[in-house]
């Protein structure tokens, strides 16, 4: 009896705060609205009006690109770094002390450290000013900050931690003993990197990919801030329609982004079983 | 390791630019904050002050500061405690195991993956629609809950995987009764553990800016407030903003790891 008693304050939590917003956003995504208030009723034009315009493909396209190249670079970054650490740091404390400081900037805060990109990247920033310097241009760049670049590097900057953190641990769990087989067998450095290390953090890989994926489709603030407010995605065109106080648009536009991340969720669940990653 | 050698100076410079990378354009803003009175928004440094420090408690420059600090504050301490609590409590239900553990489960993994605008959005309609006002304290509260509550949940997963069990069952051969194996052997093993998921509840709430935008009503938190300021504010109170509240962030990892040592340490003198 007792732990149907502790398991409710959390299923009460994700009943009111996460199956019943979903479920408010099902229902308003069928109403319709005027310039003042919500109208309940069962409507399709919130889904026509979304599909027939070209606007919404050409977003989706743009958030799909913004979370391809974001998804690649955090990988391959995230993927070296926690390779670096499982495999070439020797001792397990100095592991802990590095991985400590590759995950401290995860609790800070994120505003702060897109903020923190404005003295670096501006137009009379650290970047600029050096390569002014150095004589290699003669006018500062402008793509620096406030463009597509600056939207895909803070990315990359807020959410490499979330490849490197499951990517490590599976990591950490290969038997030491298997890549020493593969040298023996003759493999060199990139064949047992290809051949065994890789195939081995695959979950590692799909769960850091989710948690990428799904943050960079459904976000409205980095590319906001980061592109000055000149790029659009799925969750800046929710958040103008919402502004404008048309929440069924808003929801419509909602429910399609969570069929969207689903499908894709789905796909990458097939490569991992995380209870038992844990 | 054959390979071993050859790449280790590439990977280690490597690490080391990854490093620079995460943690240097923070340097750059926690040194600017301290910029003299005439200096603006990039280098070079115009003399040091802490004038701008001193600018961000003026009311009328940067908006309801003080308010939304103390209202951070507040909700991440909330925050902290109940997650400690759910978590702990739902990972000793998922030990046991129960009817539809495996549904509760990918449920929270659900509400950890959901994209964050359409969270908030919900939360802030559900709210309207059942004629209750959004408040930090309450749909505020629970959008953070959705998000703190899965990453308690999967520390307790990980927590209780590496349980040894032999523990708790010596402790129940020397008779000691289920609330005393709990109170006694358990919780003093997993403090250190708990401690962590206090520092996450913390952190991710006294950070959150994505799932809190439409969910805190009238009055804003702190991330909402400086989100606004990032479009009004020109001067180096930004960074000085930013510099105070990563300073908290550090001061409560500090706090953590200190507590964290402490329990460990109570423990091995205990077996000692």
């Amino acid at each position: 009896m007792t732990r149907y008693l502790q398991i409710t304050p959390l299923l009460l939590v994700l009943i009111l705060f996460f199956i019943g917003p979903i479920i408010v956003i099902g229902v308003v995504s069928f109403w319709d609205y005027n310039a003042f208030s919500l109208i309940p009723d069962f409507v399709l034009t919130n889904y026509e009006e979304l599909f027939s315009s070209g606007v919404t493909y050409t977003i989706y396209l743009k958030t799909l690109k913004f979370t391809l190249v974001t998804w690649l670079v955090t990988f391959l970054v995230g993927f070296t770094v926690a390779y670096f650490l499982a495999f070439h740091v020797q001792s397990l404390t100095w592991q802990m002390a590095l991985f400590l400081i590759c995950t401290i900037p995860f609790l800070t805060s994120n505003i702060i450290r897109m903020i923190a990109w404005i003295p670096v990247l501006g137009r009379h920033g650290l970047v600029n000013e050096t390569l002014l310097g150095m004589g290699l241009i003669d006018k500062p760049l402008e793509w620096l900050l406030y463009s597509d670049f600056a939207v895909v590097l803070a990315f990359v900057h807020l959410y490499t931690l979330f490849m490197v953190v499951p990517i490590f641990n599976t990591m950490m769990r290969i038997d030491k003993s298997i890549i020493e087989a593969a040298y023996d067998a003759g493999a060199n450095g990139w064949q047992t990197l290809i051949y065994v290390v890789l195939p081995l953090c695959k979950s590692g890989i799909a769960i850091g990919s989710i948690f990428v994926i799904t943050l960079v489709m459904g976000d409205f603030v980095t590319i906001q801030t980061m592109s000055g407010g000149q790029s659009a995605s799925v969750g800046v065109a929710m958040n103008n329609k919402r502004a404008l106080l048309q929440y069924p648009a808003a929801a419509a536009d909602a429910v399609v982004l969570l069929i969207t991340v689903l499908i894709i969720v789905a796909v990458l669940m097939r490569f991992v079983n995380i209870r038992k990653e844990l | 390791m054959l390979g071993r050698r050859r790449s280790f100076i590439p990977l280690l410079l490597f690490f080391i630019f990854f490093v620079v990378f995460m943690y240097g354009p923070m340097i750059a803003i926690f040194t600017l904050s301290f910029q003299g009175p005439g200096g603006g928004l990039t280098f070079p440094m115009r003399g040091a002050s802490f004038h701008w420090f001193f600018e961000l408690f003026q009311p009328q420059r940067v908006g309801d500061f003080k308010g939304s600090f103390i209202r951070s504050l507040s909700l991440a301490s909330i925050v902290m405690i109940l997650t400690v609590m759910i978590s702990l409590a739902a990972g000793l239900a998922f030990r046991k195991g129960f009817k539809g553990a495996s549904f509760v489960f990918y449920l929270s993994i659900a509400s950890l993956i959901v994209p964050s605008i359409l969270l908030t959005l919900g939360i802030g309609l559900l709210f309207d629609q059942l004629g209750f006002e959004s408040q930090w304290y309450s749909s505020g509260l629970g959008a953070h809950l959705s998000w703190t509550l899965p990453f308690g949940l999967l520390i307790m997963f990980a927590v209780f995987n590496r349980f040894d069990k032999s523990y708790e069952e010596a402790a129940r051969d020397m008779g000691a009764s289920p609330r005393q194996v709990v109170q006694l052997v358990l919780l003093p093993i997993i403090a250190p553990s708990l401690v962590g998921v206090g520092l996450f509840g913390f952190t991710l709430s006294f950070d959150e800016f994505a799932r809190s935008l439409l969910a805190m009503g009238v009055y804003n938190t702190l991330p909402l407030e400086i989100f606004g300021m990032t479009t009004t504010v020109t001067t180096p109170t930004l960074y000085a903003l930013g510099t105070l509240t990563t300073s908290i962030s550090f001061f409560v990892m500090g706090v953590s790891f200190w507590l964290i040592t402490w329990f460990r340490k109570r423990r091995s003198g205990q077996f000692n």
